[in-house]
């Protein structure tokens, strides 16, 4: 596996945090390095947060930001027209966005003019996480979305690192939330090359 | 979080830190929380409250300078002694950082390194261990958190043996908040390697004694010459304590310093801490160009390593030492050892400031400075990633007298 790196935006409260914890351990669980590193502001609910991920079959030694992401994710879909959201993507980069409103609603072609549209998904992770958790918190259908459109994770160490994470029914909740993300994304994704 | 000593887990530095210190059977903790050190004190306060800790107290105080206080008092009175701090935390401490390096106790304190204020900043440098760097304590800094967690055995095993006080920095939300794959502290080795506690003297009320008490002017010159030349001491158990973790465990956590392409080297870059991994990534790139150069991480930073560093640098042209801290009047300390330890050599140094205040390092900015300084075009100070812009602007604006106004 060669090195990839992840960028994830959202704001304090939803979680950005524990989903680069989680991700890395869902990595760590197929056997190869991982490294989540929080990029901190003083916490404050709200208040735009970012973390990095990134892996590969070799050990990670590198302390630096992602700055050239392979893949963000987008917790918080009010983000997209910041600048320093989408800084550094490449053209094959993945973009996985949370939001109930589609590609054309929210119109990002605005910000992100190279990347082929079959890269950019969207999924509705808050609206998920109300189903089955009862509460806002997008970062688990998230992961599930991310497993989905990379191809890179299974979604067995998506579940298990969700359950690490959280104990009981509010891991299971979790769970199913990813879960769902997960069928939607690979069900559009075969979809799209039908 | 499932915990499995002795094999690899993906977990948070502090996590594995705050389980290396519990491996070590302290018998008291005692610390106060601050960012970015709290993940450590909180997971071993949980610990203590879950009965995991053996007999170890953990104390709670009011501030910094109480919990080292209390650690003074645990080990002088025979126990081992425990505390981390950070930052503000630690400059509020330093009375009580002088007087346990002068009572010779052995506390171990980890440093999650941060800026020091003001301007107020949470973020990652290492001015606040660099402040205190001649106060007597013993200073090793990790790379990452494998080292981080394996270097608190040691310095145990150190203090204990030498009668100092060791502090292990580790880099603030850089490694204290960094999930990575870490093997968790085996109980078993720990115990192998880290026999119980035996004070040379402990306060006992059944024969009361005085510790730190009073001395005159007739004294306390040889006390303090005593104090130094004894630190000084220090470097060859550091290395040899070093080098049986390495055996029992199979891990080696560095030593006095270590090389990294730098025996042959033309350029070596000198360094402390987590920028070490970006640094031998650089290094990669540039030795694929055809580039002689290496690194040497220095995790031994008090006592200094002078003379196996001079050593190790004979067959360099220059050194490029690259630290997270800056100060009016000496500049970069790291910068000032090596020098000293560099003198009449005839090896070119140049010093680079880079980081503070958890400015990020990229691997972009250290390519070009370590091109620059292949090149002999280095400023001999220079500042990664520093925004001149800024200052010309701030500069013009003081000296139209508008500052403030």
């Amino acid at each position: 596996m060669n090195l990839f790196e992840v960028r994830i935006h959202g704001r304090g409260g939803q979680g950005v945090l524990s989903a680069a914890e989680m991700l890395s351990v869902a990595v760590f669980l197929e056997g190869n390095f991982a490294q989540a590193i929080p990029n901190f502001g003083s916490e404050r609910m709200g208040a735009p947060v970012r973390a990095y991920c990134r892996f590969s079959d070799r050990e990670i030694r590198s302390r630096e930001p992602v700055i050239e992401p392979n893949a963000l994710i987008i917790q918080d879909a009010t983000l997209i027209n910041q600048a320093e959201t989408f800084a550094g993507i490449s053209d094959d980069a993945w973009v996985l966005i949370n939001s109930s409103r589609d590609l054309e609603e929210l119109g990002i072609e605005r910000y992100i003019r190279n990347i082929s549209p079959a890269r950019i998904c969207v999924v509705d992770a808050t609206g998920l996480a109300r189903k089955h958790i009862g509460k806002p918190i997008p970062n688990a259908g998230l992961l599930g979305g991310f497993a989905a459109i990379t191809g890179l994770l299974k979604f067995e160490s998506v579940e298990q690192a969700i359950m690490q994470k959280f104990s009981g029914p509010v891991g299971k909740g979790n769970v199913k939330a990813a879960l769902e993300a997960y069928s939607q994304l690979v069900a559009s994704a075969e979809h799209a090359s039908a | 979080m499932p915990s499995q000593p002795g094999k690899p887990s993906q977990v948070e530095g502090s996590i594995a830190i705050a389980h290396a210190i519990a491996a070590c059977r302290p018998e008291v903790i005692c610390a106060y929380p601050i960012t970015p050190q709290t993940h450590i004190v909180e997971a071993l306060a949980r610990m203590a409250r879950l009965e995991q800790l053996g007999n170890c107290q953990y104390v709670n105080v009011e501030s910094e300078f109480a919990a080292l206080s209390v650690c003074i008092g645990a080990s002088a009175s025979g126990s081992r002694a425990y505390t981390a701090t950070s930052s503000q935390g630690l400059l509020f401490m330093a009375e009580a950082v002088y007087n346990t390096s002068g009572m010779r106790l052995p506390v171990v304190m980890t440093i999650g390194n941060r800026a020091i204020g003001g301007p107020i900043n949470i973020w990652n440098d290492q001015s606040d261990s660099m402040a205190l760097r001649d106060a007597g304590w013993i200073q090793l800094h990790a790379e990452n958190n494998q080292e981080a967690a394996d270097l608190h055995i040691q310095a145990f095993r150190l203090a204990e043996q030498v009668n100092l006080p060791v502090m292990v920095c580790v880099d603030g939300f850089l490694l204290t908040h960094a999930f990575e794959q870490i093997t968790l502290t085996d109980q078993e080795k720990t115990d192998a390697f880290l026999p119980p506690f035996e004070p040379i003297q402990a306060l006992n009320i059944e024969e009361p004694m005085s510790i730190g008490a009073m001395v005159g002017p007739e004294a306390f010159m040889e006390v303090r010459y005593l104090n130094a030349s004894q630190f000084d001491e220090s470097l060859e158990p550091i290395q040899s304590i070093s080098e049986e973790f390495a055996a029992l465990f199979g891990r080696s956590s560095g030593g006095l310093f270590e090389h990294y392409h730098s025996e042959a080297a033309q350029t070596v870059v000198i360094a402390l801490g987590s920028v070490n991994g970006t640094i031998k990534d650089v290094v990669d790139n540039l030795r694929d160009e055809g580039a002689s150069i290496g690194s040497i991480k220095i995790s031994a930073y008090r006592p200094f390593p002078a003379a196996q560093l001079r050593e190790a640098l004979s067959q360099a042209e220059r050194v490029i030492v690259v630290e997270k801290s800056f100060f009016s009047g000496i500049g970069g300390p790291l910068f000032n050892d090596v020098v000293r330890s560099l003198e009449n050599s005839g090896i070119a140094h140049y010093s680079v400031i880079g980081g503070l205040g958890g400015r990020a390092i990229l691997k972009k900015s250290l390519i070009e400075i370590f091109r620059n300084g292949m090149e002999e075009s280095l400023e001999p100070l220079s500042f990664i990633d520093l925004d001149q812009k800024v200052i010309t602007r701030e500069l013009l604006r003081q000296r139209a007298g508008s500052h403030g106004k």
